[in-house]
């Protein structure tokens, strides 16, 4: 399809808004924006009921991103759907920016929620969720999640709350990549030495290895209540898929378990941790967005 | 308007009711529970508003996001625990989802105080009003009783923005009656004087009457303020009781690190410097009757007393 064509190219512009806006900000989370830069495509450009140029539509769809360290893909992507000038993109973590390098609320409007404390998005996607019920209100909320989100008690104390509430119209979705802030999550992207340990361990290159493994996921998730789904999360057809059989189910709430590469479009970046919360430098910036051309 | 009849009330037992009065008048008031509705009263509301109560476990990270998500859909959200739970088990939650982004959740807290009583230390919320005056966007207000309480529970939900309501668990004397009229960011005069002034919340404005009592039977005039309204502070009213009274004692169930002591001693110390004492907490709490805890930790009107002496002593000339 055609369609997927253009989006295909929008998520290369927008990997290159977020080697821009690191490189330039000096600072900044490039990695784990690459790895959702198809799970917000999809929601913005092809699921989310909003208004972009009403950011304060009452009816409309709720993003909340509870990774909210993943500031450059989702301003990218608010300003690529027309919530403010991409030009702005440009004084990504600036004194007197709107923005900030983790989310304020309104600021600027699109913005639905402030994060950059980990674990705190689904209860709020939650209160949303049944403000609406509770109106009789037809919109929807989705939560973006990380690995690092799913090791918050919190997470799981709305996990529960969710279902034991039914909350149908609530989607989580998990950008499941398998690497945090220290290193790996678990060892299905550990490619160097040293003994394969219970518990997490501190490898030869000096990051941590299987800092908390959350598998089973899909099974956690199920015990706590929820539809699961496991899709590609860098498959724009499987995601919007995916979403669109979440607003199918009812009497529960459903997770998206999306299976991305941290890091991905750039060869260098792509399951390497060093660039969780480093900005690539000047050179790396320019090998980066040669490869995103 | 002050009766001391000598009526019993917990400032809590305003909850329930007033929730009520209010979605009754119409008011979009939701609830959001951690497990102790029952002990905060706010469960009278569920039991009336099924639909706009909701429970969530013995979870107050959750909960006070949930609340948070309500209150950015347009309700007006309270959600209820006791203090050493909201905030105290969840403050990054309080900071974050609803202080930072200025959101219309009321955070209703028993249990505030060494008052708590039995339960001990671990159930004493003691810091709980350091931790909410350090959020600059939370008013913070500390009824001295349940009629205070009923119309500040009104006054948070009338009004836009976060607010911290601290309540206690015991049953504590009732000095206002119907007639008294809560007033945000005021002072109320108890007992004008001109020697020393005595401010205190919660509890200790009972304490602070019976202090100013003995201290007449001594021919020492002491002004008594309820300070209630914590943020906003009625800084009118400390400079007054600075400049006109010339020495001032804070009387809190509270540390004395970051409560009303530090509130008013900042004013103080930037508008008209004058001797000052702190009567407050300075370690954790422990077991007992909540009137022997008071006798305990010193939160007494002898002690009070003796402080108000103490402290005019070093006025200047």
């Amino acid at each position: 399809m055609e369609d997927w064509k253009e989006l295909e190219g929008l998520c290369r512009r927008i990997r290159r808004h977020i080697i821009r806006m690191t490189a330039q900000a000096g600072s900044g989370h490039p990695a784990g924006s690459l790895s959702c830069v198809e799970i917000l495509v999809a929601l913005y450009f092809h699921v989310l009921r909003h208004d972009p140029k009403n950011p304060h539509w009452p009816l409309r769809d709720r993003f909340i991103l509870s990774k909210g360290h993943v500031t450059p893909a989702y301003y990218a992507v608010l300003a690529e759907a027309g919530y403010f000038p991409t030009e702005e993109l440009d004084t990504f973590r600036r004194l007197g920016s709107r923005l900030q390098g983790h989310t304020v609320m309104n600021c600027p409007p699109g913005v639905e929620m402030s994060a950059g404390s980990l674990g705190m998005g689904l209860s709020f996607a939650l209160g949303l969720a049944l403000a609406a019920r509770l109106d009789g209100a037809p919109w929807r909320v989705y939560c973006l999640l990380s690995d690092g989100d799913c090791n918050e008690g919190q997470t799981w104390e709305a996990a529960m709350a969710a279902s034991h509430h039914r909350v149908d119209r609530l989607t989580a979705i998990i950008d499941y990549n398998r690497i945090q802030n220290d290193g790996f999550s678990d060892y299905t992207h550990y490619q160097g030495g040293g003994d394969r340990r219970i518990g997490g361990w501190i490898g030869p290159n000096g990051y941590a290895v299987n800092i908390m493994s959350l598998e089973p996921l899909g099974q956690k998730w199920q015990a706590f209540g929820w539809h699961v789904i496991e899709v590609d999360g860098h498959n724009l057809p499987s995601l919007v898929e995916a979403f669109q059989r979440a607003q199918k189910h009812t009497e529960r709430p459903t997770v998206v378990i999306c299976h991305t590469i941290k890091g991905k479009g750039v060869s260098f970046m792509e399951n390497n941790p060093a660039y969780h919360g480093k900005a690539p430098t000047p050179e790396e910036a320019e090998r980066a967005l040669k490869e995103l051309e | 308007m002050m009766t001391q009849t000598g009526r019993l009330a917990a400032t809590r037992e305003a909850l329930g009711p007033t929730l009520i009065k209010l979605a009754e008048e119409g008011l979009d008031i939701v609830v959001v529970d951690a497990d102790l509705g029952v002990s905060t009263t706010a469960a009278q509301f569920g039991q009336r508003f099924p639909n706009r109560f909701y429970t969530m476990g013995v979870a107050e990270q959750n909960a006070v996001g949930v609340a948070a998500g309500l209150a950015a859909a347009g309700k007006i959200a309270f959600v209820s625990s006791f203090a050493a739970f909201i905030p105290g088990h969840c403050y990054d939650q309080v900071r974050m989802a609803i202080a930072q982004p200025n959101l219309n959740v009321k955070i209703a807290a028993s249990h505030g105080g060494v008052v708590t009583g039995e339960d001990g230390a671990s159930a004493q919320a003691l810091e709980d009003l350091s931790l909410m005056l350090a959020l600059p966007t939370f008013r913070v207000i500390v009824p001295a009783d349940v009629v205070e309480c009923a119309q500040a529970i009104e006054e948070a939900a009338r009004r836009y923005g976060p607010f911290y309501i601290r309540m206690v668990r015991p049953k504590i004397p009732v000095i206002y009656d119907e007639s008294y009229r809560f007033q945000l960011g005021k002072a109320h005069l108890l007992r004008p004087g001109s020697d020393v002034t005595i401010m205190a919340i919660g509890v200790m404005v009972y304490q602070a009457l019976q202090a100013a009592q003995l201290l007449a039977q001594e021919g020492i005039e002491a002004r008594v303020l309820n300070m209630a309204s914590l943020r906003p502070l009625d800084e009118g009213a400390v400079v007054a009781a600075a400049k006109e009274t010339g020495a001032i004692v804070t009387a809190e169930d509270h540390s004395v690190h970051g409560g009303l002591g530090s509130l008013v001693a900042q004013v103080v110390a930037r508008t008209c410097p004058v001797p000052m004492t702190f009567v407050g907490m300075t370690s954790f709490g422990s077991t007992g009757r909540w009137d022997q805890l008071l006798e305990h930790f010193l939160l007494t009107p002898n002690r009070i007393a003796q402080e108000a002496k103490e402290v005019i002593s070093r006025k200047r000339g």
